[in-house]
């Protein structure tokens, strides 16, 4: 197929065309219901109750909400500089490493006041870290920054894997994991808060994370749209030759941009470590990595677009739990598969309606 | 034991591991030489393996197993093609998205087929591809030395393990030899000059993403007929993503990548082998080490630390023709 002659307008290149994606990715995922003989209504009906209907689902929602909007800011913001980092599930792995080392090294001597912060900027320091090799070497060696950071999600994962098994295991436990961490180390859950209000809301995962997420989401817009350096970041990202006629140097900032976005893929560990857990186990990033880049895709990129493309993975998540409960035929992998259509649809995909859009639009001018 | 008869059995699972790798990676040699980069090798042998399970299954027979995998793969394959050929989609993007969606699939299908938690039933024997004795192999089972190295390492290993060795040559001669392999190698460096030839682009592409996913189902059925008897949740465990680095070690040359899976391979048995045991002069090594070894090599060898990894030029790139 050539190269659509004539541009659309704005409208529909940035809600017409990413809705008639997110439409086909959602059209798909109901033949796979109907394939496996389940009522796609019927399910979206009680995914929506799981997700919204009740205060203890609608705080998992928001629990999950919190760490794909880490992971989806991470994508985005790496996306900017025309970087594409996969490796935000071991950036977030090697994150919670280091709130969960702050936590079991310090938890005995210091206040809340100092460890959380301390805890905070621990799990951002690992995460960036964990992403600074892979840009090091994309910035100055020139290895491609998709396969280094595929390769460090197995390196971050059999890493833990024997940290957790050899070195920080806790001996009364059987399984693999650290001991609890002692609660001056627990961030305050939201339902406890509310409660110290007199607002009563039932238990569940959501904690204060959540308000640094968001907090996450304007710093990040300020920084690409608002900064000398986002504009840097922008222009390598879009055409790293005309950076360099700029007297931008594409190398420091590939650098940089991929130690930010480790640092914020990092940050899962403080809701996941900090927040729920409360110890260091296996496993606890759990694919948050991996969904960031369709929370991203399907954000288009923007801070604003990530809230809402995290919060209805979220929903997602949450409803998809509550789905397995009521229909056995269907567990989580279901939500996991959605996340692949939309990647696929919002990504990979992203202009397959394009020339039919520009075919319909222009006749209508015409 | 003494050591020739451990070094043996090291080999022979060395060959065992391999196979499916290097069935991969020659899938994904021709992709990349195509100059499409293919990260969707993990999803397409997840895919194959699926299939060949239920189908081996359901028809008893290990070879519609194949068939119905190689189907699957090819079918993925030309997904793939698809989203980054004719939409000129972001090939990376498109990848990781087959590898996700075939994760949650595998299991969705599976549980509703089979409900046994995503998994499959255990496969009879007659369902799966059993070891073949070589001719001979027996008789000189006893000889030592030699003897032992044709019944363990030569003799005794499934259809599909010869297959992915006798790949390894005709791949070679395709690539290297043919007059497809000769535009196959110009497309992946300068799309433009084969265009500029009268050769369509996208059909050579197309072309090299069929053999990519016949390849891949190949490796797939392997790992769940041959390999072992049943599909379980997530049972590829990152040997696609180990085939790709396979492919950079091997540095987009057959015989080379070769040597780099049977390199992968040898490490992870290795790795097996030594689980607990203790090295004289150096004490229990972490199996964790040795299994990231790969990764760290390639890792290495990207950052140009051993020789130079240098990547077909045109790759990554959609093409465009002008007008």
């Amino acid at each position: 197929m050539s190269q659509p002659a004539g541009a659309l307008p704005g409208w529909a290149n940035k809600a017409l065309l990413p809705a008639l994606n997110i439409i086909s990715a959602f059209l798909v995922t109901g033949i796979v219901f109907l394939m496996i003989g389940e009522s796609p209504i019927e399910a979206a009906k009680i995914m929506l109750y799981g997700a919204f209907g009740y205060q203890e689902g609608f705080g998992y929602t928001l629990y999950y909400t919190t760490n794909f909007i880490f992971t989806g800011l991470a994508v985005a913001v790496a996306f900017h500089a025309g970087l594409f980092n996969i490796g935000g599930e071991g950036q977030a792995y090697i994150g919670g490493l280091g709130a969960g080392l702050a936590c079991l090294a310090l938890d005995a001597y210091l206040p809340a006041w100092i460890l959380i912060p301390l805890a905070v900027i621990a799990s951002a320091l690992f995460g960036a870290a964990w992403a600074f090799l892979p840009g090091y070497l994309q910035a100055r060696r020139g290895s491609h920054v998709v396969i280094t950071t595929i390769m460090f999600n197995f390196l971050a994962s059999s890493l833990m894997v024997y940290l957790l098994s050899h070195v920080l295991k806790d001996p009364g436990q059987m399984s693999s994991s650290s001991r609890e961490f002692a609660e001056v180390a627990w961030l305050p859950f939201i339902h406890n808060m509310l409660a110290g209000m007199g607002i009563s809301f039932d238990e569940s995962p959501l904690n204060v994370s959540f308000f640094l997420a968001l907090v996450c989401c304007v710093l990040v817009w300020l920084l690409i749209w608002r900064t000398r350096w986002g504009y840097e970041l922008r222009t390598v990202g879009s055409n790293s030759t005309a950076a360099v006629y700029a007297g931008i140097k594409p190398a420091k900032v590939i650098i940089w941009v991929m130690c930010l976005s480790g640092a914020l893929a990092g940050l899962v560990g403080v809701n996941e470590i900090l927040g729920v857990q409360h110890r260091l186990l296996l496993d606890f990033s759990a694919g948050y990595g991996f969904v960031g880049i369709a929370v991203a895709l399907m954000g288009r990129n923007h801070p604003v677009g990530i809230v809402l493309a995290s919060l209805l993975f979220g929903a997602l998540y949450q409803g998809g739990a509550e789905l397995a409960f009521d229909m056995p035929n269907i567990t989580r992998d279901m939500v996991v598969m959605i996340q692949g259509l939309i990647i696929l649809f919002c990504g990979a995909l992203e202009f397959m309606y394009r020339p039919l859009l520009v075919r319909l639009l222009s006749s209508k001018a015409a | 034991m003494d050591f020739y008869v451990i070094a043996v059995l090291t080999l022979d699972a060395t060959v065992r591991v391999s196979a499916p790798l290097i069935l991969a990676a020659l899938a994904g040699l021709f992709s990349e030489r195509s100059g499409v980069v293919d990260i969707s090798l993990e999803g397409k042998m997840l895919a194959g393996a699926f299939t060949a399970a239920c189908v081996a299954y359901l028809a008893n027979s290990a070879w519609m197993g194949l068939a119905a995998a190689i189907v699957v793969s090819w079918s993925l394959a030309m997904l793939h093609g698809f989203a980054c050929i004719t939409h000129r989609g972001n090939q990376v993007v498109s990848g990781v998205a087959i590898n996700i969606l075939v994760a949650g699939l595998s299991i969705v299908l599976g549980l509703v087929w089979f409900h046994q938690g995503g998994q499959t039933p255990n496969l009879p024997n007659t369902a799966r591809f059993t070891e073949i004795v070589l001719p001979g192999a027996e008789a000189v089972k006893n000889v030592p030395v030699l003897g032992e190295l044709y019944y363990e390492l030569i003799s005794g290993h499934n259809i599909l393990v010869y297959i992915a060795f006798a790949a390894v040559p005709v791949v070679w001669w395709i690539v290297y030899r043919s007059r497809f392999g000769l535009r196959l190698r110009a497309v992946g460096e300068n799309p433009k000059a084969v265009d500029t030839a009268g050769i369509s682009v996208a059909w050579l592409r197309y072309r090299a993403l069929m053999l990519n996913g016949v390849l891949c189902g190949m490796a797939g059925a392997y790992i769940s007929t041959a390999q072992n008897a049943q599909f379980v949740r997530d049972m590829t465990a990152g040997q696609g993503y180990m085939a790709l680095a396979a492919l950079i070690f091997g540095k987009w040359r057959p015989v080379p990548v070769m040597f780099a899976c049977l390199l992968f391979g040898f490490l992870d048995a290795v790795a097996v082998r030594l689980q607990g045991v203790e090295v004289p002069g150096i004490g229990v090594v972490p199996v964790q080490l040795i299994e990231s070894l790969p990764y760290i090599l390639t890792v290495v060898l990207l950052a140009g630390f051993i020789g130079k990894a240098i990547a077909p030029k045109a790759i990554g790139e959609p093409y465009t023709k002008e007008r």
